[in-house]
């Protein structure tokens, strides 16, 4: 696909789409009949307890898995009746960050940044400089040469995050990227997801138990001006009130999904499942 | 998964410095336990050999007969249950770690084909390398061997590699180095199927590693009987 239609197909409808989706495995069903949609540019943040399914929708949306039933579609392409090979090549403008990070730990950060273009033959001298780039975009520009195994959890969820970002993805799925870190390296977490959001436009999927993360994606934005995390509704030329760049909920349940809102709706609800998250 | 293994050499890409890295991880990785335990093995065979042709007063024949065994059975065989015992089970942890840690996962959503990028380079560099360890284990053997029969049973050195090389065959050093051949896709097929299909998080990693050597060992010793039966009908045909 050239880069011309792949901006049409982007811009002509939503980035993704799940219907009717089913996925089981030998103990059942653990997706049952999930629809979704999410627009270009939009983020989307998954709720719920462990196990309902969130990491299995990222993994499906990335064609990962395949489903037992229903259709799912991502850039405008039928993922779900797609062939490892055709995926991989739909891949490259799909951006993963696994919850640990699943960095490569016979590699470098370097060499990790660097994988993606090492296997797109790009060109040795263009490799650094993007993945310097990368790198400072994350803060981590000295941690190049380091092994996985020498950094902290938290460097190694941000290494994973410019690692995703290198060739500029128009849709990056975030797999609970704050899970187990403390409160102000998940703030930093955070603060570059918005910067990523904010900066480069992608349209996201972020799996996540802690609904703080999705209010502050709802509540804040990264001033371009200024190069800071700032309230939305103060960012210059907002009005009072104003959330970020589009940011809904969805709630699973049992493998459905129980709510699908805007932040105002569900900070909102008087539904004592959806309050339990609200604690 | 070995069908696909063989099939990815068809197209690209191909990981050429995977594979040199697997070369060298396998074959130099291997070269010592290779050499200690081929000379060994040579030293053992001809004392127990040369014990029993010693009473027939035909003690010159044990370089014959130790080199025929070496060449065509005892340094392919345990040439490849040895590699199997350290890279079949290196192979199934390596895969399945990467598996658990969810490597595997980023290395599809990055766009690579896992069975391209791990599954075949280290099946072409076992079946590439196991025949060139197998001929060092021969040779190492052989010294081992002619050591023995030096000191032992009192035959020269000069009388023990004559009738040791003279005993040998072409069929003889066809069987010997197809034989490799084979034993090096199983074992590497076997350590990469065990490693992709770990289940149970790093417990499943350990069974895993042990599975894989247990099944690579097996798998290698019946092949052996079916790959001797068919050299041995081609070397009576063809030669």
């Amino acid at each position: 696909m050239t880069p011309a239609a792949a901006t049409a197909t982007t811009n002509a409808g939503p980035a993704v789409v799940f219907d009717n989706v089913y996925l089981g495995f030998d103990e059942g069903d653990i997706l049952r009949g999930v629809s979704f949609s999410v627009p270009a540019r939009e983020t989307m943040v998954l709720l719920g307890e462990t196990g309902t399914g969130k990491t299995l929708t990222l993994k499906l949306a990335a064609g990962l898995l395949k489903p037992t039933r229903g259709s799912i579609s991502v850039l405008g392409q039928q993922v779900s009746s797609m062939s490892e090979n055709e995926l991989l090549r739909l891949r490259e403008r799909i951006g993963f960050v696994f919850q640990e990070g699943a960095l490569f730990d016979s590699m470098t950060v370097g060499e990790n940044v660097a994988y993606r273009l090492r296997e797109e033959h790009v060109k040795e001298d263009e490799i650094e400089p993007r993945v310097q780039e990368a790198l400072q975009f994350v803060e981590l520009e000295h941690t190049a040469d380091q092994l996985p195994s020498e950094l902290s959890g938290g460097m190694r969820r941000r290494v994973s995050i410019a690692r995703a970002l290198i060739n500029r993805p128009d849709i990056v799925l975030y797999d609970s990227p704050t899970a187990g870190l403390d409160p102000v390296t998940s703030q930093t977490i955070i603060s570059l997801i918005l910067r990523l959001r904010d900066v480069y436009g992608v349209t996201a999927l972020l799996a996540t138990q802690r609904l703080q993360d999705g209010f502050a994606l709802a509540n804040f934005c990264f001033d371009k001006e200024t190069k800071h995390v700032v309230r939305a509704d103060s960012a210059k030329g907002a009005k009072e009130g104003q959330t970020a760049a589009a940011t809904r909920f969805m709630v699973y349940k049992d493998g459905r999904i129980y709510f699908e809102g805007d932040p105002q709706e569900l900070s909102s609800t008087k539904d004592p499942y959806l309050r339990r998250f609200l604690v | 998964m070995a069908a696909r293994s063989v099939k990815n050499l068809a197209t690209g890409p191909r990981y050429f410095q995977d594979t040199l890295d697997q070369m060298d991880d396998i074959g130099v990785g291997s070269l010592p336990i290779v050499l200690i335990s081929g000379f060994f093995i040579g030293a053992v065979m001809v004392l127990q050999t040369g014990s029993q042709f010693t009473r027939f007063g035909q003690a010159a024949l044990t370089g014959d007969i130790v080199a025929i065994a070496l060449v065509r059975e005892l340094g392919p065989t345990l040439t490849g249950i040895l590699v199997a015992g350290r890279c079949s089970s290196g192979i199934a942890s390596e895969l399945g770690s990467m598996l658990v840690t969810e490597q595997v996962d980023a290395m599809r959503a990055m766009g690579t084909d896992p069975s391209r990028k791990l599954i075949t380079p280290r099946v072409l560099a076992t079946v590439l390398m196991l025949p060139l360890l197998t001929a060092l284990n021969d040779f190492v053997g052989l010294l081992g061997g002619c050591v023995a029969s030096v000191f032992s049973l009192r035959l020269g050195a000069v009388e023990f590699w004559t009738r040791a090389i003279k005993a040998l065959d072409f069929a003889d050093l066809m069987q010997g180095f197809t034989k490799p051949m084979v034993y090096g896709f199983i074992l590497a097929t076997v350590g990469c199927y065990k490693g992709l299909n770990v289940r149970g998080g790093t417990q499943g990693v350990g069974r895993a590693t042990t599975q894989a050597v247990v099944l690579a060992s097996v798998l290698i010793i019946a092949a052996d009987l079916f790959l001797t039966k068919l050299a041995l009908y081609l070397g009576d045909k063809l030669f």
